[in-house]
This record gives structure tokens, sequence and C-alpha cells, in this order.
């Protein structure tokens, strides 16, 4: 059997002296899309920091395994180059930066070699066009001024851009009205094949209405609590997490 | 990336500009300061008889003036052990095959003719003392425009005109290293720009100091007639030595009515330079100054360009950038005096501190009882690399009239761990991803600039960044 690609066993992760994640265990492989589902500080975007490699989280036990390597010690970027990325709750606004030139540094670091400039703008701008992002955003400095939802239709445009082979989007629909929530599921539907995963954290079922789900995870207590499909998520719309309560599995 | 490849780096990329030639000077005079040895330049340069009384004067104001009292320490700096005049083996040119090998391959590495050839109005290029090399455009040329090195202009059609501009701007009695200035200056450029002529590519001049233990004392002096218009572009190197160098330069603008003037500076000096420059501009009405400066280079700086708007509607732009790496201390900044009625400055300046850096921002204005309407605003913005460096900010504000709108805005912070972490989650390294933060930080004062500085200035930037091992 290959090696799944996301393989998260035992982990604890701390902030300071405070433990937010308790020996979690996730397994996702390739041609998969998983849900985490939990109330506001559980530990969702935590776990998302971990496997991504942010420098603010402490991995105090455990491990994360990538394609069959330990990557709990590595670098974001090194984490990047591997075929991870994060698209972030918050994005950083980066002055002076533009949209543009940014990708292309960033496509450049993750493929090792810069695009040319020609070729890479005819992309950037299908993609855009895709997103219904107006092509002026290439132009603009990154996230700067930016509203809530061009923010995460920009970061939808990296994920496009850098086609890694797990996609960790956190909260990628916070702040969206419902057309601009059906932009980035299309986007993500574009994205998914059978070679990569998504690993989607949301506490609202609206963006995963348009998405073929194939497991929902929901976080509690530090850890998984409860694993099922797809079905969690209506009835975890309907009756809150309290109606799934009794389903603990761990 | 590991330690060895920053080295690597390091080595490879400072060397350009570190690099010494290799030639030997023609004539230097002894180290120190005597009346003996201001003679000894007068006679070298045969000055003119006011230009020797006048040094001689200069130094009667340099030995009973103190050094200043605020900024950084200079203990470092022993006038003792300062050659003050250093002639290269070469006389100028106006052909650059003439250059000497040595001399030219110096300024061949740095690009200095690539940059004439690829749209310059004309090129200086000054070597320790003297200047090595000169030439302008004839087509500029015969606009009437005149660029010329200093020692020409004290001798030539133009000499009564810069007698009476000569340090009347900045006179010996401002400050010690200006009376200084005076005793020993020797080098630099005029530039006159007559009425009614716009020059629409830039003139150049580059400095370029190769002695060791020497000052460089260059003095540039430009006058634009009315509705007139220039660019002047000057940059700076030296190769790194483990003695105290000193640069003492003055710059003396004059803005006519209507007329505008851009000067830009890239100073790139090595790591054992005091650079303690003068810069002073006067605008008349309706005029124009716009000053762009990068700070990179030197040990200590002291640098505060100086805007004097004196007739109505004159306006002044300054828009500058300070990186302060491992053992520097820039003190940089500008002063902007408003007398004319609806006189209007705008300031905006960057620093970057890193590794220990120490860089301040000193924000001098003054508005006089009559300079009604004046508008005035200023932003600074600092950004700190990591905890050891430091970043102050200075403002000196007088306003004598009621008339005045004043906008005055400092900003002083950390680099972003989490916009670090950010870029880095797209696969850019540790460096690359604070290099383009802080590219992006300084990309309002780089797009000010023609466009192979601003490459250079990206270019010296990434070198902080990538090659900050020290």
């Amino acid at each position: 059997m290959t090696k799944p690609l996301l393989d998260v066993r035992n982990l604890h992760v701390n902030v300071g002296e405070k433990l937010i994640l308790r020996g979690l265990n996730l397994t996702v492989n390739a041609g998969e899309t998983h849900v985490i589902m939990g109330q506001n500080g559980s530990g969702k975007s935590t776990l998302a920091a971990a496997i991504m490699g942010s420098p603010m989280f402490d991995v105090s036990d455990g491990t994360v395994e990538f394609l069959g390597e330990d990557i709990t010690r590595l670098s974001p970027d090194k984490r990047a180059k591997l075929g991870v990325f994060l698209s972030f709750q918050n994005p950083e606004e980066i002055p002076g930066v533009t949209v543009e030139n940014f990708l292309r540094a960033a496509v450049g670091a993750v493929t090792g070699e810069t695009p040319r400039l020609f070729k890479f703008q005819k992309e950037l701008f299908a993609k855009m066009d895709e997103l219904g992002l107006d092509r002026v955003y290439a132009s603009r400095e990154l996230n700067v001024g930016f509203s809530g939802g061009e923010k995460k239709k920009t970061e939808i445009l990296q994920l496009l851009m850098l086609n890694p082979k797990l996609a960790i989007l956190d909260e990628a629909d916070s702040g969206l009205d419902v057309d601009a929530v059906r932009v980035v599921s299309d986007g993500i539907n574009k994205y998914r094949n059978a070679d990569n995963a998504m690993l989607i954290i949301t506490h609202n079922q609206r963006l995963v209405d348009d998405i073929k789900v194939d497991y929902v995870h929901v976080l509690d207590d530090k850890h998984i609590t409860l694993t099922g499909g797809a079905e969690l998520i209506s009835r975890i719309a309907d009756g809150g997490f309290a109606a799934v309560h009794g389903d603990i599995t761990e | 990336m590991s330690a060895r490849e920053l080295t690597e780096y390091e080595e490879y990329s400072r060397e350009v500009y570190d690099r010494k030639g290799t030639d030997a000077p023609k004539f230097q005079v002894k180290s120190g300061l005597t009346p003996e040895i201001i003679s000894t330049i007068s006679d070298e340069k045969r000055d003119p008889d006011w230009m020797r009384a006048f040094r001689l004067q200069s130094l009667e104001i340099y030995e009973r003036t103190a050094l200043p009292t605020w900024g950084y320490p200079l203990d470092g700096l022993d006038m003792a052990n300062i050659v003050t005049y250093v002639r290269p083996d070469a006389r100028q040119s106006h052909d650059w095959d003439t250059v000497p090998d040595e001399i030219k391959n110096t300024f061949e590495a740095l690009g200095i003719p690539e940059a004439e050839r690829t749209g310059l109005a004309g090129v200086g290029a000054q070597y320790d003392s003297e200047v090595v090399y000169h030439s302008i455009k004839q087509e500029v040329a015969d606009l009437g425009v005149v660029y010329t090195d200093m020692d020409s202009a004290l001798r030539g059609e133009y000499a009564e005109m810069v007698r009476e501009h000569f340090m009347k701007l900045l006179p010996a009695t401002e400050h010690k290293f200006l009376a200084l200035h005076g005793a020993v200056w020797s080098g630099g450029s005029f530039v006159y720009v007559p009425d009614g002529v716009a020059v629409d590519i830039p003139l150049q001049s580059y400095f370029r100091f190769n002695a060791a233990g020497a000052g460089q004392f260059e003095h540039t002096l430009i006058i634009l007639g009315k509705n007139a218009s220039l660019h002047f572009i000057e940059g700076c190197s030296a190769p790194k030595y483990n003695v105290a160098n000193l640069h003492a330069g003055c710059v003396e603008l004059y803005v006519g009515e209507g007329s505008r003037l851009r000067y830009s500076t890239i100073e790139n000096w090595s790591r054992n330079m005091y650079n303690l420059n003068s810069k002073r501009a006067t605008v008349e009405r309706g005029g124009t100054i716009e000053w762009v400066s990068g700070s990179f280079g030197s040990h200590t700086s002291f640098l505060y360009p100086m805007s004097i708007l004196r007739g109505d509607d004159a306006r002044c732009e300054y828009t500058g950038i300070t990186f302060a790496g491992a053992g520097q201390e820039l003190d940089t900044g500008t002063q902007v005096a408003h007398i004319g009625r609806n006189t209007s400055s705008r300031i905006s300046a960057k620093s970057i501190s890193k590794n220990g850096g120490k860089s301040t921002f000193r924000g001098g204005i003054t508005v006089s009882e009559n300079a009604e309407g004046s508008r005035i605003s200023v932003s600074c913005d600092s950004l700190m690399l990591d905890s050891e460096s430091r970043s102050d900010t200075v403002p000196v504000i007088d306003v004598r009239c009621d008339d005045t709108d004043i906008g005055y805005e400092a900003k002083i912070g950390r680099i972003s761990e989490q916009s670090i972490y950010y870029l880095m989650s797209r696969g850019l390294s540790e460096n690359d991803a604070k290099g383009m933060i802080v590219g992006g930080f300084a990309e309002p004062i780089s797009k000010e600039l023609p466009l192979e500085y601003a490459v250079e200035m990206n270019r010296l930037i990434s070198l902080e960044i990538t090659g900050g091992v020290s």
C-alpha cells in the first residue's frame, strides 16, 4: 500500500505553557477530502499551523509525517516545497510587494525554477479570471487594503498557482457572502484530483455544501473525538455539536 | 541555508564594493592638518588667490570649532591620522579609453561606464581626491548646460559664478567638518543649467575612494536658472580598510524660480568610513527640490540634507532610506526651512536596522513668521529586524506662523514573525522572506530611483539580509 500523504501521530502542541492539542491522530491519503469541525477555541487552527510548521506553536510530543518523511521539525518553507499548503484564516498584509511578484517568487521557490514572466502572467490571469478576481489585483500590494473576501480569494489563487499535494484550508469561508463562498468552493473543486488531498477546517457547512467530502472529524477536548462521513456535517448543522456528542469514538 | 553558504555569498557579493584598487597614488600630502599642508594643497591645485585665503581661513575656523555635540560618538576618528589630499596617478580625461587600467577596472566592476551608455546625459568619476573622468553628451552641452569638475570651474568661464556661490549656503562657520571641508576640499562637480533648459536624462557623478586612512572632501555646486530642470545622481563607494576614513563632502544647490531639481544619492561607503556630509538647497519662487537618498554604508553617518524654501510656492520632497547593519551608527534625516508663503514640504523617511545596527532619524522643520499657508507632511517609518537593533526618531519642529498645516507621523516596529512565517509557508526561505518584506518596506523609495539604481538598492538590501554574517 502506498504511504499516506499526511500521517499525524500522538500530536501534542503547546503555546507557551498551555497545552492546545493532546495526542491527536489523523491520517489523510491522496484523493481524500477531510473536514475538521469543532467549536471555537477547540484547536482546529492550531492543528493547521502545526502541520504547516508555524514557529508560534511548540510541538511537545508526537510526529507529523508527510509521504513517509518526518517533517515535525522542518521549517515551513521546506514543508511547502514537499507539497504542503495552508490557506490562512487571516492572511498577512505585505506592503510594497505585489501579488504577482510574490506569487512568481513563491512558484519559483516551490518548483526550483522561476517561471518565465510572460507564461506566468498568462497563467495567473487565467486563474484570476476563474476566481472572479479583477486582474488589477495582480499589481496590488499583497493583501494590503483587501476586503475579507478578496483576501480569501487570493489565498485560493495561491493554492491554484502553487498546486500543492496537500491543501489545508483554515476557515477559507469565514466572513464571505454566499456568492464569494461559491467562488471559493468552485476554486477548491478545480484544485482537487486523485493525487492530492484536502483538509478543510470550518465551523459551518456552507463551504462544504458543494464539495465532495470523504471524512469528517470532530475536534474536542484537545483531540479528535469522532470521525464519520459527510452525514456528520448536516447533523452538526441541525443539532449543534451536542447532537453528535454521544457518538464519541475515542 | 547553512552558515557556509551565507559566508560564500557575503564574500562574493560584498567584494565588488570592498575590493581595493592596486594602483599607487601619484601624490599625497602628509596626514594631519597644518597651514603648510593646506598651502601644499593650494599649490598642487593651482588655486586662485581667493581660494588660497579661503582655505587658510577655514582652517582657523576648524581649529577653534568644537566637535558636534549631537549624534553618535566620533571617537574612532583621529584627524592627525587622516590624509586630506590624495591625487591619483591620472590626468582628467574625457575619453574613457585613456583612463588608467587599474582605475578603469574599479569603475567597470561598479558598472559606471555601462551606466553612461544606458542613458545618462553626462558622467563624472572621482577617484580619491580628484576627478579622473568627466563627460557630457554633446546635445546637452549644446543647450548651454555646463557639467565640469570644480577645478576647471574655478578657473574657467564660470569662475565668478563659482566664487559667488561657493560655501555661501553652507559656510565654514556652520560646523567643524564644514570648516575642514573649506580648508581641504578637492574634486567634485559644477553644474549650471541656464534659464528655460530642461535636461531630460540624468547627470551622474560617482565617487570612489581608494586610499587607506584618507579623507574625501568633494564639493558639488549646482545652479539652475529660471524654469530649468535637472536630475543629478551621485553614487559613492570605497574599499574596506581597518583604519578610519573620512568623507566630509559639501553639496550646494541653487534652484531658481520655477525650476525643478532632483538630487539622488546611493551611498554605500565601506564600514570604516565616517560620513559627515553636508547638503543644502535653496529654492526660489515656485521652484522644487526633490531629495532621494539611500544610505547603506559607512561606520558612522551624520547626514541631513536641508531645503530652504525661500520663495513663495517653493516645494521640497525628501524621500530617504537608511539601512544600519552590524556596527553601523547612522544618524540621518532632513531639515526644511519654510520662509516663503504657501511653501510645502513632504518628507518620507524609512529606516531599517539589523544585527545591532543603530539608526536615528532627525526631522527638523522651521516655519518663519511670514510663511503663511505652509503645508508640511512628515512620515517616518522604522523597521527593526531583531531585538539587538535600535531605531530612534527625533522630531524638532519650530513653527512661528499660525497659518500652517502640519502632519507628523512616526512608526517604529519590529519585523513581523507572522509575516515571515506566511511567506515561508509559500516556499520562500527565511532570508528570502525577510528580504521580500524589507524590499517591500523600501519600495516607496526604490520606485523613486532610476531603474539601475533601484536594482542596485534591491541588491544591497538582499546582500544585507542574506550576507548578514559579521
